[in-house]
């Protein structure tokens, strides 16, 4: 349960950032902690208290092709498996997004969002 | 023993709040950028707490490792400091 | 005015994200296709990580989305980079010796790292995503401690191509042999918690970890070597 407000707040405090700040690079770090907020998030779905990790390498506890532990104590795979390729793509997006960033100050050498007004009316 | 854990996940997690707020606060884009990678280095913590091992090893080398040069190659490229 | 209304609009959001989670009890017993997964997985797989067969078997046209786009952002990356007008005067300083000295002794063994974990996938945590970005983070030593480097862009994209095709090849090869695309009865499933087992599994990951370490490596490339040398 700590984990879900720790999570909550830090996709909160991410958002916040990604709105108030007028840096563009601010803005890019804001949006890089709302994703570790949201894999935490999701990760803390499929936790269950006092289970194992979804590895079974164990000789007592596969034998004869059937599973002898009790499966209510494995921690559910399915988001690991979910947020393991999200973070995965995470990263290369923040590169994009950087790289943009680069392209930008080429232009007006600049990375404050208020000196981009071509597009403002 | 699992007490402790507890609490040091309690602290961990504490921990990882006031550095984003630390990483929304400042005006040095480098501090920020540095905070930002912490942050990626304790969730990698939290995640071995939750059972999740793979989850962990990837959030340490992508989150801390090559998230954090790539934000410092783009700070130093955009000679950044917020105004 | 700006940060009173992003206070509002975060309380509404928050207050949404409450409501919805609140409905879910954390940590009960999961329900549906993951009871699925966890019963049935290892007898079906033969691999001892659950969560390398979800993502590599029953979650493989997925992955091979994924990589599509994390090779679309590299690509997209190159392009605004390369082609940009950018002033190019910054210096890369020379790095201390402790550094070069390190990184002469750690590279060769974190390559060999990183190869161990994709290629043992199935056995123990990790996989191709892990692996890669491990390889990933020994070519961003070399960058930090030797100034002129570069890597032959040339190899890299062909290891990336050669892995994508023998990744979309070993799936074709599910459609042919098997009834479904990435079927896991094209080898024989082998003996639970051996090295060479679970099917295709290791082969797809393998392929999968030089794919991801190779683009990850351009990538780092791309962001760096833009900067002018000395």
């Amino acid at each position: 349960m700590i984990f879900f407000g720790a999570s909550l707040l830090l996709i909160l405090i991410g958002l916040y950032g990604a709105l108030v700040k007028r840096n563009l690079i601010k803005i890019i770090i804001g949006l890089s902690i709302m994703d570790t907020g949201i894999n935490m998030l999701i990760i803390s779905l499929g936790f269950v208290k006092g289970g194992t990790a979804p590895i079974i390498s164990l000789k007592s506890l596969f034998q004869k092709n059937s599973l002898l532990v009790d499966v209510s104590k494995i921690v559910d795979p399915l988001p690991q498996a979910l947020v393991l390729t999200a973070i995965v793509i995470g990263v290369a997006v923040t590169a994009m997004a950087l790289s943009v960033v680069i392209r930008m100050y080429s232009v007006k050498k600049s990375i404050e969002i208020d000196d981009f007004k071509e597009l403002k009316w | 023993m699992v007490i402790i854990l507890e609490y040091f996940m309690i602290f961990l997690i504490v921990l990882m709040i006031a550095l984003a707020l630390f990483a929304i606060k400042t005006k040095d884009l480098l501090s920020a950028v540095i905070a930002s990678g912490f942050i990626s280095l304790v969730a990698s913590i939290v995640y071995l707490y939750l059972q999740a091992p793979d989850v962990a090893m990837t959030e340490a080398a992508i989150g801390a490792g090559i998230t954090t040069l790539i934000f410092v190659v783009a700070v130093r490229k955009t000679k950044g400091r917020e105004k | 005015m700006r940060k009173i209304v992003a206070i509002v609009f975060l309380a509404i959001i928050g207050f949404y994200i409450i409501s919805i989670f609140s409905a879910f009890q954390f940590g009960d017993k999961y329900k549906g296709v993951s009871e699925h997964y966890v019963k049935e997985g290892i007898i079906e797989n033969r691999g001892a990580n659950l969560v390398t067969s979800i993502v590599v078997n029953y979650r493989g046209f997925d992955t091979l989305g994924e990589v599509t786009v994390l090779f679309l952002a590299a690509t997209g990356l190159s392009f605004l980079l390369f082609s940009c007008k950018c002033e190019r005067e910054f210096k890369r300083i020379k790095s201390s010796l402790v550094l070069r000295t390190a990184t002469d002794t750690l590279f060769p063994m974190i390559l060999l790292f990183g190869a161990y974990i994709f290629i043992h996938g199935h056995l123990t945590p990790g996989g191709g995503f892990q692996g890669g970005s491990v390889i990933a983070s020994g070519v961003m030593l070399l960058f930090l401690s030797f100034r002129s480097f570069h890597p032959n862009h040339k190899t890299l994209s062909t290891i990336e191509v050669l892995a994508g095709i023998s990744f979309a090849g070993i799936g074709l090869l599910g459609l042919v042999y098997a009834k479904s695309f990435l079927a896991n009865s094209v080898l024989p499933l082998g003996q639970w918690n051996r090295l060479i087992s679970a099917g295709v599994i290791p082969l797809i990951y393998i392929a999968v970890g030089l794919k991801v370490g190779a683009e990850l490596s351009g990538l780092i490339s791309d962001m760096i070597s833009t900067t002018k040398e000395d």
